[in-house]
């Protein structure tokens, strides 16, 4: 069987403009981690935090990766549960992630979903459902909309999922519906070993995930999601080449989840041996050793930019606890947007 | 000159592409095969690039009509049999039903649904969706039982800025014929009084509403005069055209082909008994299909399904209360 090529970085690959880029995404890595674990103290803290925190930790590169080759506001981006740090790098504000977990009216979402189910959807970045799989073809059809209007260019979709998620007849559909048209989507699975609690062995069967790709008539590689360097190169092509018309392309990062499925799990169910590993290094360790040992970073800089990142965090939670909850009586109770057919006049 | 349901239905989507470059028709079989039933006949030819044949994916398309949407596309989906779009199901109630509400994007999308019993179909081709539909806040579900009504409420759906279930009757497909396409008189929302009454009042939408006005028809001959309400939406659904009409005649029967647990049927007695239990004379009876899955053979079929006969018995022990 001939399978689906990996990627890893080489050091010819290290241009200036490469540099430049990988620092720039490490900044949104860091920025996503350190946002999540103030939201993990603030959840575990109670009171605060509207519902649950999905948090993203050892997946911040593979995410980011992808993120930061977007275009925000010509790009569709569908980000999934673990795309804080793909999010930031898209050029999402941490705003409304803060704003949106903490259910205040000033958000986008408004008080009307939380979390992670945010988005701007009028300005390329969906706003997620709970039901995994189903973003794909909204991505895909945004494209097919944007074709059929002549208005397409060299815009791309793009958007991510676990390993979990794509044993979804919604993924098969999607992506199988994306191939068919050739729409310039990216679609990246982590494979982070776990869905849930339910390891790779008992969601699917073949060897690698990535070998799914043969099968829609699609491009996939694999790439070790814990490498920066590695995940910045892949993502790079995949996107070059979906913006110069090469159709779907699957990138598949391999990596351990290093948190909970949410901050309420403590991840008890993954044995102490899968810890060990090249696939449970963390990314933003891997990332930083990186930088230092090429001497893009100095442990100054590093100290500087650890210091404006947790201000920054620190600020925009302050600021976003002021600002008002929902009120139910100045609520718009209305789900369609034609107000009148709005039956609001029974309800006894 | 005339023109059945299936004519009108296919009009209706000729003249919304004519109209409006942003719609587009996706669905299994209708670019050059013209679709199952040929409600998209010679559309591709008419407008190549405009009506492309799908995998067979329900959920994929819905989702797919949803992001087309966003991006400011007004796209129609044909579902071959309103039965598929189970599979569709995710994406119609959870992502079509709550973008506006979620994010102040509307989604404009008309969902076609081939609905409701034909002779020899059987479980899978038969089914009637809307009540599992109008279940769902944000969605907007459509029951055309005239030629007008499926041309007229076919371009309403395309314009309006929600998600709009249509669930056109396979049954009227070929069986309802008009002269001519009248104009557009009612909009989405509003019932209509199909025949006048005085006795008792029919509520009821879609193909039944052609067997409710021959049933009344049957008790003319015994002196009375049966009123019938032809919903057109079951969502929003016309309550005070419904209260009028039992205002004037004090007895309710709530009729339709679908399954009788919960249901439309179950919602308009609900409606009426709770904001005009004083205008009834009797208590409100309802009449739906058995509650079996839907039989294959004819014979079965027909006893499945109210038809003219059982509506009118069914008046005749109202009236006699
Ligand atoms: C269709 C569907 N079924 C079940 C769930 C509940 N659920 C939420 S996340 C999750 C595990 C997802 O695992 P995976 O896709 O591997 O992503 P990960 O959480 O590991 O990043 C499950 C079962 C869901 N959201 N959607």
């Amino acid at each position: 069987m001939a399978l689906a090529p990996s990627i890893n970085c080489a050091e010819t690959d290290l241009t200036a403009d490469f540099r430049d880029q990988f620092l720039l995404t490490y900044q949104h890595m860091l920025l996503a981690r350190v946002l999540e674990e103030k939201l993990g103290s603030l959840y575990r803290a109670g009171g605060r935090i509207v519902g649950g925190v999905y948090i993203g930790k050892g997946q911040e590169a593979f995410s980011a990766a992808l993120g930061v080759q977007l275009r925000k506001g010509s790009d569709i981006y569908g980000p999934l549960i673990r795309d804080q740090a793909g999010r930031i790098a898209y050029g999402e504000p941490i705003l409304d992630c803060v704003r949106t977990y903490l259910g205040t009216i000033t958000g986008p979402m408004r008080g009307r979903d939380g979390n992670i189910h945010r988005g701007r959807p009028k300005e390329g970045l969906l706003a997620m459902i709970s039901h995994l799989g189903s973003l794909l073809s909204v991505v895909a059809g945004g494209l097919f909309a944007r074709r059929q209007a002549g208005t397409l260019g060299d815009s791309i979709g793009a958007t991510s999922i676990g390993d979990g998620g794509t044993s979804t007849g919604a993924f098969h559909e999607g992506l199988n519906m994306a191939a068919v048209e050739k729409l310039p989507i990216i679609v990246s699975i982590a494979n982070n070993q776990y869905a849930y609690s339910t390891p790779n062995t008992r969601q699917y069967a073949c060897e690698n995930l990535v070998d799914r790709a043969a099968g829609y008539g699609i491009e996939g590689v694999s790439v070790d999601a814990t490498d920066l360097a590695s995940c910045l190169k892949a993502f790079r092509a995949a996107v070059a080449r979906a913006r110069s018309g090469g159709g779907p392309q699957m990138i598949v990062g391999t990596l351990l989840r290093l948190a909970g499925h949410g901050e309420h799990d403590d991840a008890s169910y993954i044995p102490d041996k899968a810890r060990q590993g090249t696939s449970a290094r963390d990314c933003l360790a891997v990332a930083e050793k990186f930088a230092l040992d090429h001497g893009w970073m100095n442990s100054t800089d590093l100290r500087e930019l650890n210091e404006e990142v947790r201000l920054n965090v620190d600020q925009t939670i302050s600021k976003v606890s002021n600002e008002p909850a929902p009120d139910p009586f100045k609520e718009n109770w209305q789900a369609l947007s034609s107000a009148d057919l709005v039956e609001g006049q029974h309800e006894a | 000159m005339s023109i059945t349901y299936l004519e009108a239905i296919r009009e209706a989507q000729y003249e919304a592409l004519r109209n409006d470059p942003a719609v587009f028709l996706y669905g299994q079989d209708i670019a050059t095969f013209g679709g199952a039933f040929k409600a998209t006949k010679n559309l591709s030819k008419e407008f190549p690039n405009r009506v492309f044949d799908a995998p067979i994916s329900e959920d994929a398309m819905v989702g797919m009509a949803v992001g087309a949407a966003v991006e400011g596309a007004r796209p129609i989906i044909e579902m071959q049999f309103a039965d598929f779009s189970s599979v569709g199901f995710n994406q119609i109630v959870n992502q079509a039903a709550t973008l506006y509400w979620r994010t102040n994007v509307p989604c404009p999308i008309t969902i076609r649904m081939p609905s409701g019993g034909t002779a020899g179909s059987g479980p899978f081709h038969s089914q009637s969706m809307e009540a599992i539909y109008a279940h769902y806040p944000g969605l907007v579900i459509v029951t055309p039982a005239t030629v007008e009504d499926a041309y007229w409420m076919l371009l309403d759906s395309v314009q309006l800025n929600d998600p709009v279930i249509y669930c056109e009757h396979k049954f009227l497909y070929y069986h309802l014929k008009a002269d001519q396409i009248g104009d557009h008189e009612l909009p989405i929302g509003k019932a209509r009084i199909a025949r006048p009454g005085r006795h008792a009042t029919i509520v009821t939408y879609s193909a039944m509403v052609h067997e409710a006005l021959r049933a009344a028809e049957e008790l003319q001959l015994d002196g009375y005069s049966i009123e019938v309400v032809d919903l057109r939406s079951v969502k929003p659904m016309d309550t005070d055209t419904i209260l009028a009409s039992v205002a004037r005649t004090g007895r309710l029967l709530a009729l339709g082909e679908a399954f009788p647990w919960g249901g439309v049927t179950a919602e308009i007695i609900a409606r009426v008994t709770t904001e005009g239990f004083h205008l009834l004379d009797a208590p409100p009876m309802r009449l739906n299909s058995k509650d079996t899955p839907i039989p294959y053979h004819p014979n079965l079929w027909k006893s499945h399904r109210p038809t003219t006969s059982t509506i009118a018995g069914a008046l005749r022990r109202l009236l006699r209360y």
